[in-house]
C-alpha cells in the first residue's frame, strides 16, 4: 500500500462510504475521518420529507452506522465537532480548528452548505433546510402552528417542504424566480408539468418573481411579511429558504487547488494535488458518460463518489475514472419523481401516460441519443433508463424499449 | 452469500437493478425483489455496491 495515512475530510455519506471502501479494499493503515457537525453520518433525504410529519416525538434522522461500528469495526479515528481550516498541499498536512494532520491520501467531502437569501435580516421564522437542527427548528414551527408559510424556491428542498406542509393542512406559497420548478434539474417543459402537481395539492406556487425583502413585524425581530420583486407582499410568520447550496469551498482558500464552483477534479476524481481527492457535492468532476463536467448533489452520486475516491487515492497508479448516469428522486405530497440522465436536450417527449396524469415517462434527446427520463410514479421503467443511457443507446433504441414494455 | 430486501424500507428506487438487472427487478408493485436466489462469488462487489448505494438502505449482504 502506497498510503501510509487516509484523512477523509466531511463525515457525511460520501466520507462514511469512503471509509468503508477503504477498508474494503483490504487497507488496514490508519484512517480518520473528520467531521464539523457533532453528530454521527445520518441521512439528509428524510429530513425534507417522513422528518416534517406530525409525530408525537420529533423523529431522530437514521445515521448509517453507529459509532462502535466505525471505531471498533471500521477501526476508524473519529473525529466528530471538529472543522477543518486549511490544507498544506506540499507538505500533505490537513489544519484543523483543533490541530493538524499529516496524510498521504486525503478525500475531500466537506459537501455544500445552504444559501441564504441576500441582502435580508436575520429574523426569527426564517429557516434553510440542510442540517437536522435546521429540520428540527421548522418542524418545530409546523408543530406551534404556523399559519402562513412561505417557501422560497420550488426546487426539491422547497416542493418537498410545501409538500410536508399541505399534508398538515396548513396554507403554503412558494415563490420561484424561474419560470418553473426544477428547471435546472429537469427542464422547463416538465418543469411545467411539476408545477401541476403544487397546483393539484393546493399549493399556491408563485414562478417568474423573487424575493426583495423581508419585513419584521412591528417591534419584533419575527418575520411577518415577504415582499416579492412584482411588488406584492405576502404574509408569512414562518420562511422557508430552499435556493439551493454552495460547495463547501471557503476553508481551501490559499490551499492553491482549484475551486470553480466545487473542487475541480480530473476524471478519478484527483484534484492534481499528491495524493488528494475529492468526492460528494463539494466535487467538479469530468464524467465520462456525457463527457461534461458536472458537480451532482445527488444521494447515489455521493454514495459512489465516496467509494471511488477512496479507491482510488489508496491505489492512485491504478485510479479508474469514475463515470456515473446522474439519478435523483422527489417526493411530492404523495407522488415520486424520480430523473436519470442530463436534462439538456433538443426534445424531451412523453411516451408513457401524459403530464396532467398521475403517472409518466418523459425521454430526453441529444442528438441521437437518449440521455435523460423523468418519471412521475413510473418506478418499475424509470430505472431501466440507467443502464440504457449508461451504455449510449439510441433514440430509437430508447423508444422501441419503451413499445416493448408495453 | 445471500441477499435480504427489507420490503418495508425499499420503495422502489430501482437502483439495485440498474445495477444487477439479472438479480433484482422492481415489480408492478413498486419494490424491489430478487429475481434469482442464485448468487455467486464474482458478484459479491455489484452486490455489496446495491446494498452500499440503496437510498433507503432496504439490502443486506449476508455471508
Amino acid at each position: 500500500m502506497s498510503t501510509s495515512r487516509l484523512v477523509v475530510v466531511g463525515a457525511s455519506l460520501a466520507g462514511l462510504r469512503a471509509v468503508e471502501a477503504a477498508r474494503r479494499t483490504g487497507y488496514d493503515g490508519p484512517l480518520t475521518l473528520v467531521g464539523a457537525e457533532p453528530h454521527l453520518p445520518y441521512d439528509r433525504p428524510p429530513l425534507s420529507k417522513e422528518f416534517l410529519a406530525p409525530a408525537p416525538q420529533p423523529p431522530e434522522p437514521p445515521t448509517h452506522r453507529a459509532e462502535h461500528s466505525l471505531r471498533a469495526e471500521l477501526d476508524v479515528d473519529l473525529r466528530l465537532g471538529t472543522a477543518a481550516t486549511g490544507v498544506d498541499t506540499a507538505a500533505r498536512v490537513l489544519h484543523l480548528d483543533d490541530g493538524r494532520l499529516p496524510y498521504t491520501g486525503l478525500i475531500i467531502a466537506t459537501g455544500a452548505t445552504a444559501r441564504q437569501l441576500p441582502n435580508t435580516p436575520e429574523l426569527a421564522g426564517v429557516h434553510t433546510l440542510r442540517t437536522v437542527e435546521d429540520a428540527h427548528r421548522v418542524r418545530a414551527e409546523l408543530d406551534a402552528g404556523a399559519r402562513n408559510v412561505v417557501v422560497v424556491g420550488a426546487g426539491f428542498i422547497g416542493s418537498e417542504v410545501a409538500a410536508a406542509v399541505r399534508k398538515r393542512g396548513l396554507p403554503v406559497t412558494v415563490v420561484e424566480m424561474a419560470p418553473v420548478p426544477l428547471v435546472r434539474a429537469i427542464g422547463e417543459q416538465m418543469g411545467s408539468a411539476c408545477a401541476r402537481l403544487h397546483e393539484r395539492h393546493g399549493t399556491d406556487l408563485r414562478c417568474g418573481v423573487g424575493v426583495a425583502g423581508l419585513e419584521a413585524g412591528e417591534g419584533t425581530d419575527r418575520v411577518e411579511r415577504v415582499r416579492l420583486t412584482d411588488g406584492s407582499t405576502l404574509d408569512a410568520d414562518v420562511v422557508v429558504v430552499g435556493t439551493g447550496a454552495a460547495p463547501a469551498t471557503g476553508w481551501l482558500a490559499g490551499s492553491g487547488l482549484e475551486i470553480d464552483d466545487g473542487v475541480v477534479c480530473d476524471e478519478t476524481l484527483a484534484t492534481g494535488a499528491p495524493g488528494v481527492y475529492a468526492a460528494g457535492d463539494v466535487a467538479r468532476w469530468t464524467n465520462p458518460a456525457f463527457g461534461e463536467r458536472m458537480r451532482l448533489e445527488h444521494w447515489t452520486t455521493t454514495a459512489e463518489q465516496g467509494a471511488a475516491a477512496a479507491r482510488n487515492a489508496l491505489r492512485p497508479v491504478e485510479a479508474q475514472p469514475f463515470e456515473t448516469v446522474p439519478y435523483f428522486w422527489s417526493d411530492w405530497y404523495e407522488h415520486r419523481l424520480q430523473f436519470i440522465g442530463v436534462p439538456t436536450a433538443e426534445e424531451v417527449r412523453v411516451v408513457t401516460g401524459d403530464t396532467d396524469s398521475e403517472s409518466f415517462l418523459a425521454l430526453y434527446r441529444q442528438g441521437d441519443r437518449v440521455v435523460g427520463a423523468l418519471g412521475l410514479n413510473e418506478r418499475k421503467l424509470v430505472m431501466k433508463f440507467r443502464r440504457l443511457i449508461a451504455t449510449r443507446t439510441s433514440w430509437r433504441d430508447g423508444l422501441d424499449y419503451v413499445e416493448g414494455t408495453r | 452469500m445471500k441477499i435480504h430486501i427489507d420490503e418495508d424500507k425499499c420503495t422502489g428506487h430501482g437502483v439495485c437493478e440498474a445495477i444487477r438487472e439479472d438479480v433484482f427487478e422492481v415489480g408492478d408493485d413498486g419494490v424491489a425483489h430478487l429475481i434469482t436466489e442464485e448468487l455467486t462469488e464474482d458478484m459479491r462487489e455489484d452486490l455489496q455496491d446495491a446494498c452500499d448505494q440503496c437510498p433507503t438502505q432496504a439490502l443486506r449482504l449476508e455471508g
